[in-house]
């Protein structure tokens, strides 16, 4: 293939993990800018996203695409849930103090990823996705007649990767409404501005962190069920998603929604085309050092102001 | 008895009931303790900083491999003999806290636990990356011909286990002594108010950044005598889990006192040990035991001690 083609199929797989990125990294964003706790277990709430999708789909058989959306549907209730029920037995219990919380949290991570390994077992396991059409992208390269549309070898998606891309907007749009048009957004963004200001007008905080909680980690679960037929379900598969957002949710300012999906898009694209040319290993460095010197010297991110 | 006289006498029965474990104690389990030594000596350079200076680091697994590697790779490529690659090992743990504690130190609080957490990771990464000399994940063996010291052969499991009960001893004797000098108090004293420290005249970010030194150096210590005494350098002990263990033993034997990272250790070992033998994910444990100790007893087992029977405990 082609430099150009080439660099547009690295595009493209760079906008679907930055469309999953965005949800996994939004989650993590919300319970950091409403709770002030950075919840170290959200990525084995990705994960069990993937895995409550596989469990579901090998449940009810049948066309793959009734599976699917039944997953879609169940599954970040679910995951949703348990976060709220963690929250209840251990978040409250230490008061959202911040140090507490992580190390909470690190316990909370092995407690769900050493569940999974004795029950879902070590392997990978696939979902089929709903549809999955191969579809040939065009591209335009100039030839002896001028400009043409040829259909290079190689260069194409699925309809599913599309759908995912489509899937992730339309979340997040949801996911605006509700935080700026619906009641309880207000709610929500009256405890982030002042706990206790917030208590003071009678609003039940513990109520509204309960529901963040486990709205973040529904965000994340909701991720990995989009992106379980393209990758597989695993174990492990949380360590990154993990690293990702902490990395996203850090540069696009902690506690910014809308810095948060831009530093994600920014992210997720570079990811995909710095891998296609440099080793993910050497991408990976260059990313994880890029958030340490951004807390270093600027705290409040690329995209936030200073307070 | 006054409490100096009492500490000492803990400290010494503490040393000379471990130098006895040895011969009591069955080959595999004398084994298993000489591990412990050297990761006590690890928890205990965690301690200072987490437990006498307040910074909760989550990258200390960067300090442990710098020392680790630094003995590996100089005896590996550059022929040095035992005694000079360990103190190759001090002295990268040394440079490399220096650095990391010049830069985390502009944070505080979260922002500190995540900038550790990074630079530890970008550490991991960047030993996979020089596969060609550290050989990633898969490690290196440093052959018994390298390993040994003033003609004493390490591999031999009586002089390991003497020699990884050495340097715990000075290293625990160390540190009974530095927390009771003015230096370790105005750690202490920075932990429990910064802002009053600093008001007093302490220069604050100073005493962090020696404390990070120490601490850093005292868990690369551990990390080249690992290399040394068992004989293997490996990309796993820089992972995130190698610095979440001390944090554990720490948490768990009580942050703060001298005593606290031995008793964590001990048990938190033997707690894995014993339940690895039933199941493959035996970091559940970990991360149980993690969890209740935030939730009910986050002064460890020797704070609960002190707190209920044994006040002078240091």
């Amino acid at each position: 293939m082609e430099f150009g083609p080439y660099l547009f199929i690295a595009s493209l797989e760079g906008a679907i993990t930055a469309a999953v990125l965005a949800l996994t990294a939004v989650g993590l964003s919300i319970v950091f800018g409403i709770m002030r706790v950075v919840n170290v277990a959200h990525g084995e709430f990705y994960m069990l996203g993937a895995v409550f999708a596989w469990w579901i789909t090998n449940l009810i058989g049948g066309h793959p695409a009734v599976g699917f959306v039944a997953a879609v549907i169940i599954t970040p209730v679910l995951v949703g849930v348990l976060a709220v029920i963690a929250d209840h037995l251990i978040l409250r219990k230490i008061d959202y103090d911040p140090e507490r919380t992580i190390v909470a949290t690190i316990g909370l991570l092995y407690v769900i990823q050493q569940t999974t390994l004795m029950t879902f077992g070590p392997e990978a396991r696939p979902v089929e996705a709903p549809f999955n059409k191969r579809i040939a992208l065009p591209w335009i390269e100039y030839g002896e007649q001028g400009l043409a549309l040829i259909w290079p070898w190689g260069l194409s998606t699925t309809t599913y990767k599309l759908a995912v891309i489509v899937a992730a907007i339309f979340i997040l749009l949801m996911l605006w409404l509700l935080m700026t048009r619906t009641r309880i957004g207000l709610i929500m963004r009256a405890t982030q501005l002042d706990r206790e200001m917030a208590t003071a007008h009678g609003i039940p905080v513990n109520k509204v962190y309960a529901l963040v909680f486990g709205l973040g980690a529904g965000l994340a679960a909701l991720g990995a069920v989009l992106i379980v037929p393209i990758q597989q379900a695993h174990y492990l598969m949380g360590a990154d998603p993990l690293l990702l957002s902490f990395i996203v949710v850090i540069i696009g300012g902690l506690g910014s929604v809308v810095g948060t999906i831009v530093a994600a898009l920014f992210i997720g694209l570079s990811d995909g085309i710095i891998s296609v040319f440099f080793t993910p290993t050497l991408a990976k460095i260059i990313a994880t050092l890029a958030v340490a010197f951004v807390l270093v010297f600027r705290p409040q991110g690329m995209f936030g102001k200073p307070e | 008895m006054s409490t100096a006289v009492r500490s000492s006498i803990l400290h010494l029965s503490v040393l000379c009931l471990l130098a006895t474990l040895f011969f009591i104690l069955p080959e595999y389990h004398s084994g298993n303790i000489a591990r412990i030594l050297i990761m006590a000596v690890y928890a205990m350079g965690y301690n200072l900083l987490f437990g006498y200076t307040g910074l909760l680091s989550l990258g200390h697994a960067l300090f442990f491999a710098s020392g680790m590697y630094g003995l590996g790779l100089s005896i590996d490529h550059l022929g040095l003999s035992a005694a000079p690659a360990m103190l190759v090992g001090l002295f990268s743990a040394l440079a490399i806290s220096t650095i990391i504690g010049f830069l985390a130190l502009r944070t505080s609080g979260v922002a500190f636990m995540i900038v550790t957490l990074m630079f530890a990771q970008a550490g991991y990464l960047t030993i996979l990356l020089a596969g060609k000399y550290t050989r990633g994940d898969e490690g290196f063996v440093i052959k018994q011909s390298d390993r040994i010291i003033a003609g004493i052969d390490l591999s031999q499991a009586d002089n390991r286990y003497f020699a990884a009960l050495i340097l715990f001893a000075i290293v625990f004797i160390f540190i009974g002594i530095l927390v009771n000098t003015r230096f370790g108090k105005t750690l202490v004293a920075i932990r429990e108010n910064s802002e009053r420290a600093r008001m007093l005249g302490y220069d604050i970010q100073r005493h962090k950044l020696i404390a990070i030194i120490i601490s850093g150096s005292l868990s690369g210590v551990a990390g080249a005598a690992y290399a040394l005494l068992f004989g293997y350098a490996g990309a796993t002990f820089s992972t995130v889990q190698y610095s979440i263990y001390p944090l554990l033993w720490v948490l768990l034997g009580g942050a703060g006192t001298t005593i606290g990272p031995l008793i964590g250790t001990v048990f938190m070992t033997y707690l894995i040990d014993i339940s690895s033998e039933y199941t493959s994910a035996y970091m559940l444990i970990a991360g149980l035991v993690l969890i209740l100790l935030t939730l009910f007893a986050p002064q460890g087992l020797a704070g609960v001690l002190r707190k209920k029977f044994l006040p002078w405990l240091p």
